[in-house]
This record gives structure tokens, sequence and C-alpha cells, in this order.
């Protein structure tokens, strides 16, 4: 290693060292790596999802894998995905906006902001499989939960199952949700300066006109993005539902998984093209609505 | 921000709500991983305690081999992200500014692109990647490098924003340093911060990755506690509380370094 700095003298002292003066592809080169990288695990299998949503079984160009995304099942699919996507990501956005209200107003270098930033952070990044296994453990089939209100209001100890149908899914995805929305929330909250609200008061303002003539109009930007990164979240989201639900596909991505390690119907695998060609059209749009948004935030929350 | 002005009682109020909701919050949070802790260590029916499920995470040998295949490629994936993104990231900065705006939209594209359309649109290039390199569950590092690209991007732009990286990297460059050790021996130790955020979030998203291995079926810890759900339930229960409890500590190691860092100096 204490070599190499020596060794380099010669070679590095040469013209081409001297920016701007070689031919303007030189530098670029530097990025070829990376570049490539991406092509291919990145740009290539979208590409091969986008052009296999419009091609037939022999490879030709056809519209039936597209058009079979309006039959009865994918429709109801999508129609479960984005339901539990909206409205996680509304209880999330709201609990989770409240939760990083109650954090500020801690001191930033108290244990309590620190300790639930951290738990935030592992919550919301950590694998969905996990989760699943924690709810289950507390709402499933002998379950800690499901135990103690069997024995306090004789209620059914077996469980319902609806643990594993859209309103227990609902349910586990506001638990990753909420750490989330503190996470992308906290920042825009912080940004709220107290000289505003002293500014606010000081022209004779209320607590409560203070929060709705100033505080949440300069919130909601901030506010609607986070939801809709929520949103996008909830939607993309596999693990969770996958461990948690391991037969019938109520959801698009569950439709997929099926789709993928069918072995009755032969090219069902290829109309998992299609529905990941759906994904992207939605998660695309939800999240050019927020770099939009984000634009409009940072106007005045940094 | 400041607690709302008003009256003593008021304020008294205020702060009451605020811990009373803070608990309903915590109960939230912690119930469940209460409840894994619970099942993992009762004998499915009696309600005897043991420890036997925790004790066989070192030593049923599909866990452990899932164990050390995660591990391992939390490893690769760290080295294939630093490898990949650090001179990228410095050279753009030094060499082709212009880029930027490019290489950051490019890194931050796998948010917008859902891991499961990813790994859809996988198959041919996998073919190729088995041909060259065998099919093993260690070839998963290169699409868990692109994974992490957006996390470690924001933490490594962050660190590098932070330094003078023009001005260090000149200086080294005309002290006579090769591009090699400007980047290894000048850069990177002074975005140690920053590679070592970069590298704790990578391995707590890879320790955790389901979509990827389960669907291009290779037995990682989160695929082979899924399968061993239906054989050993307590013994799924307790792997999923050790792979977050790992992941949680990670994180606590980092923040101890990130705190011993000024105070060195």
């Amino acid at each position: 290693m204490t070599t190499t700095a020596p060794l380099a003298v010669p070679a590095t002292a040469q013209p081409p060292s001297r920016p701007g003066r070689r031919l303007r592809i030189g530098p670029a080169v530097g990025l070829v790596p990376f570049l490539g990288f991406l092509t291919i695990f990145l740009v290539v299998p979208t590409v091969t999802v986008v052009v296999g949503a419009f091609q037939d079984d022999a490879g030709g160009f056809s519209l039936d894998r597209v058009s079979a995304l309006f039959e009865e099942t994918p429709m109801r699919a999508l129609r479960q995905s984005l339901l539990l996507s909206l409205s996680s990501a509304a209880i999330g956005a709201v609990l989770g906006a409240v939760l990083a209200y109650l954090i500020l107003a801690a001191p930033p270098t108290s244990l309590l902001r620190r300790v639930a930033t951290a738990v935030c952070g592992v919550l919301a990044q950590f694998g969905g499989v996990t989760l699943a296994f924690a709810w289950m453990a507390t709402l499933g089939f002998g379950g800690l939960l499901t135990d103690l209100l069997a024995d306090a209001f004789g209620l059914d100890a077996t469980g319902s199952g609806w643990l594993y149908e859209l309103p227990g899914l609902i349910l586990v995805y506001t638990y990753f949700q909420i750490p989330l929305m503190v996470i992308v929330f906290l920042p825009a909250l912080e940004g709220l300066r107290p000289q505003w609200r002293e500014a606010a008061v000081g022209l004779g303002a209320s607590t409560w006109q203070y929060w709705t003539q100033v505080a949440f109009p300069l919130l909601r930007p901030a506010f609607l993005g986070s939801a809709l990164l929520l949103f996008a979240n909830a939607f993309a989201a596999y693990a969770t539902a996958a461990a948690l639900v391991s037969q019938g596909s109520p959801i698009t991505p569950l439709l997929i998984r099926a789709a993928l390690t069918s072995e009755i119907v032969l090219g069902q695998a290829n109309f998992a093209y299609a529905l990941a060609l759906e994904m992207v059209v939605v998660v695309a749009v939800v999240m050019s609505l927020y770099a939009w948004l984000l634009r409009r935030t940072s106007r005045w929350l940094g | 921000m400041t607690r709302p002005p008003g009256t003593r009682g008021g304020a008294r109020v205020w702060s009451a709500t605020r811990v009373l909701l803070l608990l309903v919050f915590a109960v939230f949070f912690f119930l469940p991983l209460l409840a894994l802790l619970d099942f993992s260590t009762t004998v499915p029916g009696t309600e005897e305690r043991t420890g036997d499920a925790w004790a066989g995470l070192v030593q049923d040998p599909t866990l452990t081999d899932a164990i050390t295949t995660s591990l391992l490629l939390a490893g690769l994936t760290v080295v294939g992200m630093v490898v990949l993104l650090v001179p990228t990231m410095v050279w753009v900065r030094l060499r082709v500014p212009r880029a930027s705006r490019m290489v950051e939209f490019l890194c931050l594209l796998p948010l917008t692109i859902p891991a499961l359309v990813v790994v859809v649109g996988l198959r041919n290039v996998y073919s190729w990647v088995d041909y060259f390199l065998g099919d093993s569950a260690l070839t998963l590092t290169f699409v868990y490098v692109v994974l992490v690209l957006p996390y470690a991007y924001r933490a490594l732009d962050t660190a590098l924003s932070a330094i003078d990286t023009t001005t260090i990297a000149e200086a080294a460059r005309s002290l006579g340093a090769g591009w090699f050790t400007v980047i290894v021996r000048v850069v990177l130790p002074n975005i140690r911060g920053g590679v070592l955020n970069a590298a704790f979030i990578s391995v707590a998203l890879v320790l955790g990755e389901f979509t990827v291995a389960s669907l291009m079926n290779y037995n990682t810890l989160p695929v082979v506690i899924v399968l061993l759900s239906k054989s050993d339930a307590p013994l799924s229960m307790a792997a999923s509380l050790g792979s977050l409890l790992l992941a949680a500590a990670l994180l606590l190691v980092l923040s101890a370094f990130d705190r011993r860092r000024p105070t060195r100096r």
C-alpha cells in the first residue's frame, strides 16, 4: 500500500492529469462500471418486464397480456391492493404524524428522542417476515392477545382468521407505516420555526388559529408527500403479505407470486410481466407526484 | 418546537396527554415483539417455559446454513456497494459534475421500481450469471447491491458533502497521489461515518430481504424462517425475533461508532 503513492507519481505527472485539456469523453469513462452494472441488474430487468408485457408466447407483439389485466381476478387483486395501500398509508400518515409531534416535544438529545428514532428506523426498514410473525404470535391462533381476549371476554380462542385477510394486512402494514412516517415527516416538523409561531401569536393569533392558518398549510405538502411515499411503500411491499397469506392471492404482489410459481396453467408465468408492468405504472405515478410535492415543500421547510 | 403557551393547568394536561399517547404507541409497537418472545419460549400445548427454540437457532442445520448464507450475502453486498459507489461518487464530484444529476437519479431509481418487478425481469440476466458464476445463493449479491443503492447513496452523499472533496483530492494529487490512492487512502478515511451508515443499512436490508430470495428459490434466513414456520413454529418465531434484535444491535454499534468519532480527534 505504501509503495503505490511514489510509484504513481510519474504516471500522474503527465499532461492527462490536467482537467479540461483532454477530450470531453475522458473523465466520463470512470462512470462505465457503475452504468454497466446498473444497466445489467436494473435497466435490463425493467425493460424485460415492459417488453414482455406486450409480447405473446411466441415473442411477437400482442396486447393479450395487458388486456388480461382487466379480467376479474387481476382487477380484484388491484382493487384490494389499492385499498390496502390507501388505508394503511392514511392510518400510518396520521398516526405517524402524531407520533412524530409527540417525539419532537422532547429535547433533541433526550433518551426518548434517540430511542424512538432508533426503534422507528429498525421497524420501518427491517424485513416484513419478522413483522408478519410478530402479529401471528399476537393475534393468530394461540397468540398472546387472542388468548388474553379469550380469557377476558370469552371470545373464540381459535381466532376468526381475519388476520390472514385484508383487515389483518392493513393492521400489519400500519405497523411498519407509522415508523416510516415518523422518519420521513420528522424533518418537516423540525423545519417548523418557533419564530413563526411567535410571529403569529404576536399578531394576536390563538393556538387554534396558528395551527389551522399557519402550521397546517405549511405542512400540508410535506404531509401529502410523505403519505404518497407510504402508499408506494405499501403497494410495493411483498414479504409481509407473502409470509402472512400462504394461500390465495388477494393482492397484486401475491398474484405475481402465483403467476411465477404456477405450474398448472401454462403461459401463466408470462402473465407476471403484465402484472409487474401494472405495479411499475402505479408506483411511478405515485412517486412522480411525490417528487413534485417534495419540490414544493422544500421552498419553506428544509 | 416549543410547548404551546398557556396556563399552567393547560401545560400539565398537555404533558399528561403526551405521556399517555406515547405509552399507547409503545404498547402497539412492543406488544407484538413481546408476543414473539412469549411464543418462542412456550412449549406448544403445555404452557411450560423452554429455551429449546432459541437453542435450536444454532443447532438446526437448515437454519445455521441460512444464517451463514445471509451473513455472507450481507458482507458481500457491503463490499460490492462500497466498491461500486464510492469511486463513482468521488469521480463524479471531481471530474464529471455534469453527471451528478443522472447518477443520483439512477441511484434512487430502485425506490420507484419495486423489487418484485426486478425479480420478474431478472430471469434472463440470471441465466447468464449462473452460467458464469454457478448457481449459488451468493449471486444474489448483485441484486442486493441494486436494492441498497438509494439508502447507501444518501448516506455517502451526506458524508461527501460534509468534507471538501475537491480540495483534499487536489492536495493529494499535487503531492503525487494516483487516483486509487486519492479514493482509498484520502477520501475514504474522511467519509468513514457515511460508509458505516451505508454499510449498516445495507446489512439490515440484506438480512431481512425476502422478496428476491424467495422468488428466486434461494435459502436465505427470511426464506428459511417462513419454511420453518410450517414445521416448527416456535423455532421460526425465535429466528424472527433474533434477526430483528441483530438488526437493532447493529444500529447500536453504528451509533457508538458515530459518537466516538469527534472525541477521537
